[in-house]
């Protein structure tokens, strides 16, 4: 009775063994397509065959390893008779696999070594882009060359709607858009450069730890609020990059993408051109005439893009972290106090200071719309010109 | 579970009593071992949320907040609650009883640092239940997220590690103070059997880096509660003093979690080759120089942060060092069984899929040693998928190999043998399909810690999520077996195994309250 038990379920076992091996081999023809990508820049190619040389080093040490291992099984089973040897211990061989190892590691070490100096040398970059991390997005600045005052923020663009109910309420529940191509990859501001040119990053935060990679440069680097990291890249096949964050950072870590585009050097300086002519453009918005409804239409894209993670698309908020702008003493109240808390944050608490990341009319937008908007009625609105003047005068 | 002897004067107190005040190594050992299957289902059922949100792209189950209570939860009840304590547990159970010894040193003591830990536990889990959730800041808890930016949960995570930490501490003291006093006479350090010679290296680590995280809690709480700034460049200090002072506890941890477990396999291997481990004295220099250069690689943890040049090359060749010594363990276990004569009883099942998996795992760790590859690596799936390699077929499936080889000793009852070789192979077959997918979603470029992703990554994770339960309802199955056990089965001899050798198989099965009150002869 019994071994008749043990042999089905042996037999069961080693049916079950062979269909998991059946499975993982179309597993391993797909796993060729989702490697390590090569990338476009000679340290991710450098970094490939560091990653590559280690596998196969890896293989070639587990080949003899459970070679011996399963011979062993197989060959001394007890239930074929096997008596054990008497031999435990050996010096020579415990020397043998002590230095043959480390002859492999000194021999990975080398070439490691190389690629890491070569990552290291930050020297003779042509163009200078500080990569700024936020709570949940990243801002770009042309800190160099003929770039000077093009600042901009890179937001998640997909749809809240493809994403579902539980990352935003407003959104029907249940309802589930259909995914685009790019889901969660997409930003409605790329981060442009030239290609084959090196270009320097300078990475820091405004608040908690991020860590900016790219996949295709190799390139990862952590975001430290209060300290300034460098990298750099040259990027030799002009296309579009997608990567993401990859440091925790909050509730919305994973939502906050990275897009590059590489442009021929041409294309890149006439980009550059035209988003330093839109910044001069908005400096000349600022001292423009500006009416509620305008302010109000400004504001709403603004709290879409900026508020909506914390205070919510209908300004109920996520009780009790983050307040209801809905009736609140403050988005109600003497429209001083509004302004300060939007300029200045509440320090020591998530509320950020907007003040330096928005334009006037962006401030004054948002502001307006959170008193005009989100179930309030207060009436009254504040211009550019008036934002500007109170950052003035706390200066 | 462990009297039945005749001694009726020093037998065990009655009911409640009995575990409330337990000062008897054998009592105590079996609450940590229940204690950390408890939190081990209920640091599985948080990942499970984790694998069922992840299932599919989108937000399906919970929002982005509660996912990352869920992640964190999932690491510090699995590190702290899980695996230590059911290390603990077994050092408890079976150090006097390897070494000859009566009891533990310090018996009341040993009360105390168990009955500490479900009061940390409940009160970490507790904050689930308040407004503003658990911790979300992952198990690492990098300041300023967890500082600056945490909710007031984190008062209550700081206290709760301060107390796993005192419990880990004492537990520690004790273990120390028992191996070094209490040997049978004639038992010198070389004749100790490699579990206990694990151990003791082991609580050495843990002396050296408790405090350490204590140290590093206490800073954040200061820095929450009274102004200062250790971890806040705003005010002087530095965010990634936080990460160094919690990586020099964090890196050796993982390998308090990882010794012991070395210990338990090579008892076991040796047992069910029916020869004598191969090389005992380099086992015992290579875990020595493991635990010794697991106190300088704590920078490996943090090759993004941009350390200097110098730094970074330092940590990597040190890193890669530790595969030196890691790989004579494995060369070892595997010469043990050659030309042995080997039988595959459950526990021997779970010793060799260690051996064979927590080499994967070691072939992914000298992957990530390699700082540039670690550019690469480093907060993907490919880091998830290496870490669970080594601590689930790693120290996961050496807790149950242990299980396995030591109840019929601990409850005088053979186990169910056939239900034992089905639990094995589900979980084999769970924990690869589970983790071996993660090693190509961290490759394509899958962060880690992300409640939704982008669509190329969705073939991998459905497959890693039906691996994660099956893997997960498979352990069912041991609670089964173990309760069965308890109750009844076939009796067990005093040696259980025919190949077994060392000083627990000479008492009967179970042994009796008092393990040895007259020390045995050493040969
Ligand atoms: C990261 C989350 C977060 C984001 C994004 C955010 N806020 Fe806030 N906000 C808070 C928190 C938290 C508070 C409450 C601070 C406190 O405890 O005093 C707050 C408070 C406020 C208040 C005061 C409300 C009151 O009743 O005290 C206003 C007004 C406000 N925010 C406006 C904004 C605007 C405008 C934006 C977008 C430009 C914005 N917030 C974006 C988290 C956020
Ligand atoms: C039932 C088996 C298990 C499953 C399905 C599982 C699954 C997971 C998942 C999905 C994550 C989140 C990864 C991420 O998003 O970064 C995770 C993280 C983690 N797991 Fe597990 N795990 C299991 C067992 C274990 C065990 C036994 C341990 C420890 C001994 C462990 C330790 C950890 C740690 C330390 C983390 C990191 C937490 C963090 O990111 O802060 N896991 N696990
Ligand atoms: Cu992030
Ligand atoms: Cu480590």
């Amino acid at each position: 009775m019994l071994p008749t038990i043990k042999n089905t379920l042996n037999k069961l076992c080693s049916s079950v063994a062979l269909a998991a091996l059946a499975a993982l081999l179309p597993a391993l023809s797909l796993a060729a397509e989702v490697n390590m990508p090569q990338g476009v820049t000679s340290v991710s190619r450098a970094t490939y065959k560091l990653h590559m040389d280690i596998i196969w080093i890896c293989v070639a040490i587990a080949v003899v390893v459970y070679g011996v291992l399963f011979y062993s099984l197989i060959r001394y089973r007890k239930s074929k008779g096997a008596v054990p040897a008497t031999f435990s211990h050996s010096t020579l061989v415990e020397i043998i696999w002590t230095s043959i190892p480390f002859l492999i590691l000194v021999g990975m070490a080398i070439p490691s070594t190389r690629v890491l100096t070569q990552i290291y040398d930050t020297s003779n970059a042509e163009l200078d882009i500080k990569i700024t991390g936020y709570q949940w997005r990243w801002q770009y600045s042309y800190i160099n060359g003929d770039g000077e005052d093009v600042t901009f923020f890179s937001n998640l663009s997909t749809p809240r709607e493809q994403i579902g109910s539980l990352f935003d309420p407003s959104v029907p529940e249940g309802s589930f858009a259909e995914k685009g191509e790019h889901y969660l990859l997409e930003v409605d501001e790329p981060l442009v450069i030239p290609v084959n040119t090196k270009v320097r990053f300078l990475l820091t935060s405004a608040d908690v730890i991020h860590s900016w990679w790219m996949p295709q440069f190799a390139l990862k680097r952590d975001a430290i609020p209060g300290f300034i990291n460098e990298a750099w890249v040259n990027v030799e096949e002009t296309g579009t990059y997608r990567g993401q964050c990859t440091e925790l950072c909050g509730q919305l870590h994973g939502f906050m993408p990275i897009v590059v585009e590489v442009k021929e050097r041409a294309d890149f300086d006439a980009w550059l051109a035209e988003k330093q002519a839109a910044a001069a453009a908005a400096a000349e918005l600022t001292n423009q005439e500006w009416t509620m409804e305008q302010l109000v239409a400004e504001g709403q894209t603004v709290y879409t893009t900026f508020c909506v993670a914390c205070h919510q698309v209908n300004g109920q908020g996520l009780p009790p972290a983050f307040p209801p702008l809905t009736g609140s003493v403050v988005t109600t109240g003497p429209i001083e106090e509004h302004i300060n808390v939007v300029l200045n944050g509440r320090p020591g608490t998530a509320m950020a200071a907007f003040g330096a990341l928005l334009t006037p009319v962006q401030l004054a937008g948002v502001i307006t719309y959170e008193r005009n908007a989100l179930g309030n009625s207060v009436g009254d609105l504040v211009t550019p010109i008036e934002i500007l003047q109170a950052q003035q005068a706390g200066q | 579970m462990a009297s039945g002897h005749d001694d009726h004067h020093h037998g065990p107190a009655k009911g409640i009593k009995r575990w409330l005040f337990a000062t008897n190594h054998k009592d105590i050992g079996t609450m940590y071992l229940v204690f950390s299957l408890a939190m081990f289902l209920l640091g599985g059922t948080f990942a499970l949320v984790i694998r069922a949100e992840l299932f599919q792209p989108g937000l399906q189950f919970v929002q982005p907040d509660f996912f990352n209570q869920m992640t964190t939860m999932h690491g510090l009840v699995m590190v702290f609650g899980a695996v230590m304590p059911a290390f603990v547990g077994l050092a408890n159970w079976m150090v006097p009883l390897m070494i000859g010894a009566p009891d533990m040193a310090l018996p009341r003591m040993n009360n105390w640092s168990f009955w500490i830990l479900p009061f940390a536990f409940t009160m970490l889990a507790s904050t689930l239940l308040t407004d503003a959730g658990a911790p979300n800041f992952g198990w690492t808890f990098y300041a300023p997220l967890s500082t600056t930016y945490a909710t007031s949960s984190v008062t209550f995570f700081i206290f709760a590690v301060h107390m796993m930490g005192i419990s880990s501490i004492m537990g520690a003291i004790n273990i120390i103070a028992t191996i070094q006093n209490l040997r049978a006479p004639g038992m010198t350090y070389m004749k100790m059997p490699l579990f206990v010679w694990t151990w003791l290296i082991t609580a050495y680590l843990l002396l050296l880096v408790m405090p350490v995280l204590a140290g590093v809690v206490t800073m954040m709480l200061f820095d929450v509660h009274f102004g200062t700034s250790f971890f806040s460049a705003a005010g002087g200090g530095d965010p990634v003093l936080f990460q160094h002072v919690f990586w020099f506890f964090g890196h050796p941890e993982v390998y308090i979690m990882i010794l012991p477990a070395f210990g338990v396999v090579s008892e076991i291997i040796a047992t069910f080759s029916r020869k004598k481990l191969f090389g005992y004295d380099s086992m015992v220099y290579a875990t020595s120089s493991i635990a010794f250069l697991s106190l300088i690689v704590w920078v490996h943890h943090m090759f993004v942060t941009g350390m200097p040049l110098a730094g970074e090359l330092f940590f990597m060749y040190a890193t890669m060092l530790i595969a030196v010594p890691t790989g004579v363990k494995v060369f070892n276990w595997v010469t043990t069984m050659f030309k042995g004569s080997i039988s595959f009883e459950t526990p021997m099942l779970f010793a060799i899929a260690f051996v064979v998996l927590f080499t994967c795992g070691g072939f992914t760790g000298l992957m990530l040693a390699i700082a540039p590859a670690d550019f690469q690596y480093h907060d993907t799936y490919f880091v998830v998928a290496h870490f669970h390699y080594v601590l689930v077929p790693g120290a996961v499936f050496s807790l149950m190999a242990a299980a396995y080889y030591w109840l019929p000793k601990w409850t005088g009852n053979m186990y169910d043998e056939n239900l034992g070789r089905v639990h094995f192979w589900l979980s084999f077959i769970g924990i690869n399909i589970l983790f071996f997918p993660q090693h190509f979603l961290g490759l394509a470029g899958m962060p880690r810690r992300i409640p939704d992703y982008a669509l190329q990554f969705t073939d991998f994770n459905m497959m890693s999520t039906v691996g994660a339960f099956l893997f997960g309802f498979s352990q069912l199955i041991f609670v089964w077996v173990v309760i069965k056990c308890v109750k009844g089965g076939k009796k067990a001899t005093a040696e259980v195994w025919d190949g077994s050798h060392g000083l627990e198989w000479t008492l009967p099965s179970p042994p009796p309250y008092h393990s040895f009150t007259t020390p045995p002869a050493i040969k």
